[in-house]
């Protein structure tokens, strides 16, 4: 739920990092405020464990600066990522804005990965919100490892798409993210949409910046 | 179901926030009020600036509050529709507006919390029916920025986060 202030001429717009535990979520935030400039960014607060594990969230504020009069500023989240957690996801996703699902590409994280998509789908419903209806990506993180299961297996398990209702919406839409690919296609006869994803190795920054790029541009589009 | 929704904080809204919380300042003698959204967003601060980053006080407040919503659950209780922090010097009192929006006050020793809750009271009737005309007029009517708003942020976004 993006707050526009006319009075302190600010707009503010919520990023929730969601997926399985020891995914990449913090690091990502992590990476992001070890890169952005100094001016542009906020204090980093984590809530976590005495080892360092998410307990409630992180939390890191990001500057655009001011455009068109207005001070615009992403508030990114991260949510704990362990299945007992769940009480504190569900705050987190309150009045968001964009999702990002950060997938853990081991093989052996197949299950968790799924486990904590479905568990998505769920809190945004006691939001009373769809998941298909908000800007949301996804990325599939540490791909650098020798266990990362193939990209298409990840697609077809995570992403395998939502039916097109709309007659008007039925066209082949091409991905921005992935030259040649599809957002938009029709697989047997059936107009399918798949959102936009990102393949990542967090710690050392690759595609940290191209899933935040995506995701805040979805995010402002729904705003302008 | 459906997706985000937006809403909007006018100019004339703060003002007759600004009003109605500068005389509770007045009359708890309190320090600073400040009025979060429950998502975490800052809307207003009035009297003594406050020597916290503000953004990340917000973010804290809405945890907090939704942490004892949860508690509350437990208990059986709908909410706790405020909550005291007790420190040596500095203390804070938390009020739930219209499930959207949390009033707090800082206030020290020249005042008591009973003062203070007292005064509070009557403050968050006041707001819960501007917010609720608030949110109101928010589902009404839709809300869109300037044109040229998109990509001009556009712009900035691959500037600070690399294209």
């Amino acid at each position: 739920m993006s707050l526009i202030n006319y009075a302190s001429r600010e707009i503010n717009c919520k990023l929730v990092y969601y997926g399985p535990g020891l995914g990449g979520k913090t690091t990502n935030l992590e990476y992001i405020y070890e890169k952005v400039a100094p001016a542009s960014k906020g204090k980093m607060i984590s809530l976590a464990t005495e080892t360092e594990r998410t307990l409630f969230f992180d939390f890191l504020p990001v500057d655009l600066g001011t455009i068109r009069g207005f001070k615009t500023r992403f508030h990114l989240y991260t949510v704990p990522g362990q299945v007992y957690y769940n009480a504190s996801r569900r705050l987190i996703l309150k009045g968001v804005d964009g999702v990002v699902f950060v997938a853990d590409s081991q093989m052996e994280r197949l299950d968790a990965n799924l486990e904590s998509m479905q568990n998505l789908y769920d809190n945004m419903a006691q939001h009373g919100l769809d998941i298909r209806r908000i800007p949301f990506v996804i990325q599939y993180n540490k791909r650098d490892l020798p266990n990362a299961a193939p990209l298409r297996q990840l697609q077809e398990d995570l992403n395998p798409g939502w039916a097109v209702e709309d007659p008007a919406r039925q066209r082949p839409v091409p991905d921005p993210n992935r030259p040649g690919e599809t957002l938009v296609q029709e697989v047997d006869g059936t107009w399918v949409e798949r959102v936009s994803s990102f393949e990542a190795c967090a710690l050392r920054g690759d595609g940290v910046f191209d899933t935040l790029r995506a995701i805040s541009k979805l995010v402002l589009k729904t705003i302008g | 179901m459906s997706g985000a929704s937006s809403w909007s904080f006018r100019e004339e809204d703060a003002t007759r926030i600004g009003a109605l919380l500068n005389s509770l300042l007045r009359e708890a003698n309190a320090r600073t009020a400040l009025l979060v959204d429950r998502t975490g967003q800052m809307l207003a601060t009035v009297g003594e600036e406050p020597r916290f980053d503000p953004v990340a006080f917000a973010t804290l407040t809405a945890a907090d509050f939704s942490a004892n919503d949860q508690l509350a659950r437990m208990l059986g209780e709908n909410e706790f529709g405020a909550l005291f922090h007790q420190g040596d010097r500095d203390s804070l009192y938390l009020a739930d507006v219209a499930r959207r929006v949390i009033l707090v006050v800082l206030f020290d020793n020249r005042t008591t919390l009973g003062l203070v809750k007292l005064r509070v009271r009557g403050v968050v009737e006041a707001l819960s029916a501007l917010f609720t005309e608030m949110f109101a007029r928010e589902a009404a009517g839709e809300r869109r920025m300037e044109t040229g708003f998109v990509p001009e942020a556009e712009d900035e976004i691959d500037r600070l986060f690399g294209s």
